[in-house]
């Protein structure tokens, strides 16, 4: 069912992106914290199994959100661990995640590199 | 006569003269209620230089000059020249002094500059160190931005208390009163002042600097009361630099608190650049927005006579980002002259 | 090390002060600002995946390195038009939260210190948001690793 799948996508990314916004309402977290505190607890997350589920219910839902960044770090880790220990546990989360911190590295430059930032009115 | 009055207050034998303003500002602020009062609304806030910061040294090089050629005057001809801004080092007002060559003395006091640099300058004058003081302030919105807070693409929500940055800079032309040369004002006179303390009541709220200057604007108002041994109405307004709506309130509190009645006469040139349609939040804020406000707008109105007594008090917040990394709250100060029409 | 000062009641009295008239932001259509957009950005995000899982044919590890390339490069290309600001000053954590919101991150600083150079300026303070972001997360996976061999071992 492909558009229960986009439902769920939308009702959890939504959700988690909800909580974001609590936090800086409420607590007046800057945008930097909330960005470090929600890959923390992703990891965390997933390391205790209660993230897993989430994904296979909401997809994109699940991982798009920074959380997702760290349930993918996570799971790269303990993957890793599980295959080749101590090394694995290393390299698992960096391998897991390289598409997306590469492309960012690289998207981020050539962006820089043509683009000018403007005044805001 | 006496000069001095209590501790922080000073009154001018013979006061010094304000005989021109000069300003020039950015796009937003010329879409503002005082618009069409500024020198020069420039459409591309970078003025064709390469960097923001370079656009904001040639802000308040041109402000500077704006206000001599007011008085048919070159550079070499005037004794001093007093001012700063908010970058690092107020490499702003040193470049633009490097360009003008005039005898200079940089200063730092973050918004509150623009009568920090009024003050010393009739204080210089009416000393016999100095005939013609040149004083100026400038911010700019963007490079206030990426110093203080966060780089302008990022996506994020301000929140209600923050205030905008004025792009603008403000020169005013001091004079010793035996000058019969050529003005743009020939009656505003600084006839004293009241040098601020540095007052924190602990906001460490970087978005609320408000809050964080309206203590120190409300101490200097009740010294320059006390020591001045006048009251409120003795003026017909008292205009705050930048406290914006919210610090504004607090100000007024906080002088409830003291004893003091503003009575109506209180302004706050951050109020007064934008009109609440315009996003800005809270207001505007910035060295720039006391220095344009004044130069442009209160000064012609008290030349025409709108006004006779007014205190200028600009107000800063002494914020660092180094300093709230570590948790340190936000100082605030404010200075005030008195100017008066004659 | 030095102990915190106490406030003063003066300054007690002010902070209490500050605190009850400041003018608050409405957290309820933030909020709601917030549960729309970040939801229809990970509408996009699943997009992604259905094209990497069903056209591409691309095993899991596949589709969420697919997914994680594309949303970067849409978040870093609406930083660099100038656009993705602007939906974040409407959005709020909505764009900040997802993965995009992390390009935001990386391409506005960049974009921002050119002009202190390529090295220095837009290479260095690219990471001035994501460098923590990066440091916790590895950090935390790599702990989250060792206590996984530890528990198999």
């Amino acid at each position: 069912m492909e558009w229960m799948d986009f439902f769920w996508a939308f009702v959890i990314g939504g959700a988690i992106c909800v909580v974001g916004q609590l936090l800086i309402s409420l607590t007046r977290l800057t945008p930097a914290r909330i960005l470090v505190l929600f890959v923390t607890v992703g990891v965390v997350l997933t390391a205790l199994g209660l993230y897993e589920p989430l994904v296979e219910l909401a997809g994109a839902g699940a991982t798009v959100p920074l959380t997702g960044f760290g349930y993918a770090l996570g799971k790269g880790a303990m993957e890793g661990a599980m295959e080749k220990g101590i090394l694995g546990a290393f390299t698992g989360g960096i391998t897991a995640t390289a598409g997306g911190v590469a492309a960012a590295i690289l998207f981020g430059y050539l962006n820089a590199v043509i683009f000018t930032p403007k005044t805001k009115k | 006569m006496q000069k001095r009055l209590g501790k922080q207050t000073v009154v001018f034998e013979a006061p010094p003269r304000i005989a021109a303003g000069g300003t020039i500002v950015g796009d937003v602020e010329g879409e503002g209620p005082l618009g069409s009062y500024f020198d020069l609304v420039l459409q591309d806030d970078t003025w064709g230089e390469e960097s923001w910061e370079k656009a904001e040294r040639k802000m308040f090089e041109h402000a500077v000059r704006r206000a001599l050629a007011r008085c048919a005057m070159q550079p070499p001809q005037i004794d001093l020249l007093l001012g700063g801004d908010l970058l690092n080092q107020i490499i702003t007002a040193n470049f633009a002094a490097r360009e003008l060559s005039i005898p200079f003395l940089g200063l730092y006091g973050a918004c509150s500059t623009m009568a920090e640099s009024l003050l010393l300058g009739s204080m210089l004058i009416d000393g016999g160190y100095a005939e013609r003081v040149a004083c100026a302030a400038t911010s700019h919105f963007c490079t206030a931005e990426r110093q203080y807070r966060f780089p302008l693409e990022m996506g994020g929500q301000t929140t209600p208390t923050a205030q905008r940055t004025v792009t603008g800079a403000g020169a005013s032309l001091l004079v010793a009163p035996g000058y019969a040369g050529n003005a743009q004002f020939e009656h505003i006179f600084a006839t004293g002042g009241t040098i601020g303390r540095v007052v924190d009541l602990g906001i460490t709220d970087a978005s609320n600097m408000g809050a964080a200057m309206a203590p120190a604007a409300a101490d200097t108002l009740a010294a320059h009361l006390r020591e001045k041994e006048c009251s409120v109405t003795d003026y017909d307004v008292i205009v705050t630099g930048d406290l914006g709506r919210f610090g504004s309130e607090m100000f007024a509190e906080l002088c409830r608190d003291k004893g003091i009645d503003l009575a109506n006469r209180h302004q706050d040139c951050g109020n007064m650049i934008f009109s609440p349609a315009q996003k800005v939040d809270c207001g505007g804020s910035g060295c720039g927005c006391s220095a344009v406000t004044l130069n442009a707008y209160l000064l012609k109105r008290m030349e025409q006579g709108d006004f006779t007594r007014m205190l200028f008090m600009a107000t800063g917040a002494l914020m660092s980002p180094t300093a709230g990394m570590q948790g340190d709250s936000i100082p605030g100060i404010a200075h005030a002259v008195v100017l008066e029409r004659r | 090390m030095e102990k915190k000062r106490q406030k003063t009641p003066q300054e007690q009295r002010y902070q209490q002060q500050v605190k009850e008239k400041m003018p608050r932001s409405k957290t309820l259509p933030q909020c709601l600002r917030a549960f729309v957009v970040g939801g229809l950005i990970c509408c996009i995000g699943q997009a992604v995946r259905a094209f990497g899982e069903n056209t591409l044919a691309l095993d899991p590890d596949g589709v969420a390195a697919l997914t994680a390339i594309v949303m970067v490069f849409l978040g870093a290309t609406l930083t660099g038009l100038g656009v993705y600001d602007k939906i974040g000053a409407w959005a709020g954590a909505g764009s900040v939260v997802p993965i995009t919101g992390f390009a935001n991150s990386i391409v506005s600083p960049a974009m921002e210190f050119k002009r202190e150079g390529l090295i220095l300026g837009t290479a260095a303070k690219m990471f001035t948001i994501a460098g923590p972001v990066l440091v916790y997360g590895i950090g935390a996976s790599v702990v989250v690793g060792l206590i996984t061999c530890l528990l198999a071992g």
